[in-house]
């Protein structure tokens, strides 16, 4: 078997078994899996972008998501009822509308695809990605990439104060409530 | 032929996304379901950046900041959580029928 064809069964294998994991995460009891079977579709992305030579991205990807599904799994126990999937569930509302929205954007997209006349240049097999990526966000695009470190930084500033228990405005749970006016 | 069949895979995985940020009740499952729909958006730009626009670095930086909007929103989404839990008790969207806080 030649290295392309090869190539071209780990494509398939990857690329359809991420489709294949992003439908187990809504078929599953539990929730915990739910998140361990989305983190299997993100990594099956990640290998797909490392084959298409985006290696630094993809396992990028794979690790910023191996982080954030374990926290996800952590809310799970956390927060909501049946964390473990002991007992079957299925929790959705409007599920006919939802399964129409989602057939029409899969079909929608995927027959654009399919149909559209894409140029065909490929990236050079022998480039450094990584190299280029780097210093794009180091040269011409050093703006975009601090703003997204300032979108980042507010993020954190902004999440930190929505979920604080004691606030400017009294303790979280009294609900909302109007601030002190100093009239003095 | 890989083109047509990595956007058939995107697209795929958007439409579940779609799926199931529509259907879910639970808060976290919803916030799943927009991931999807990144994930397929990703899968997408790198296929582009790979097979049309010829390894132009922009097209990776697109991803990076797809990369930079999932953080965001994964933050936000878990802050939100938090907060409502301590106000409503609530875990899911059916529970949140008025917006008085």
């Amino acid at each position: 078997m030649s290295r392309g064809a090869l190539v071209d069964v780990a494509f398939w294998l990857f690329g359809g078994g991420s489709v294949v994991a992003a439908w187990l995460v809504f078929r599953t009891d539990s929730m915990v899996r739910a998140a361990y079977w989305l983190l299997a579709s993100f990594a099956g992305v990640g290998v797909v972008m490392v084959l298409l030579n985006a290696r630094f991205l993809g396992l990028v990807l794979v690790l910023m998501m191996a982080g954030e599904m374990t926290i996800m799994a952590v809310f799970m126990v956390m927060f909501m009822m049946n964390p473990a999937g002991l007992n079957p569930m299925t929790m959705v509302h409007q599920h006919r509308q939802a399964k129409i929205a989602g057939v029409v954007a899969f079909a929608g997209l995927a027959l654009v695809g399919v149909v559209a006349e894409f140029p065909d240049r490929p990236a050079d097999p022998d480039g450094e990605p990584t190299a280029e990526l780097g210093r794009e966000l180091l040269g011409d695009s050093m703006l975009l990439f601090e703003t997204a470190g300032v979108t980042l930084l507010a993020t954190m500033i902004g999440s930190i104060a929505i979920a604080s228990k004691r606030g400017r405005y009294g303790d979280a749970e009294d609900g909302s409530a109007p601030p002190p006016l100093a009239l003095s | 032929m890989r083109l047509p069949a990595l956007l058939v895979i995107s697209a795929a995985l958007f439409g579940l996304g779609v799926y199931g940020a529509l259907s879910q009740q639970t808060f976290v499952m919803i916030m799943m379901g927009l991931e999807l729909m990144l994930n397929g958006a990703m899968l997408a730009a790198v296929t582009f950046w790979a097979m049309t626009a010829g390894g132009a670095p922009k097209g990776q930086l697109l991803t990076v900041i797809v990369m930079t909007v999932m953080a965001v929103e994964a933050a936000l989404g878990f802050a939100l959580v938090i907060g409502i839990y301590r106000i409503r008790k609530a875990d899911m969207t059916e529970k949140l029928k008025r917006l008085r806080g």
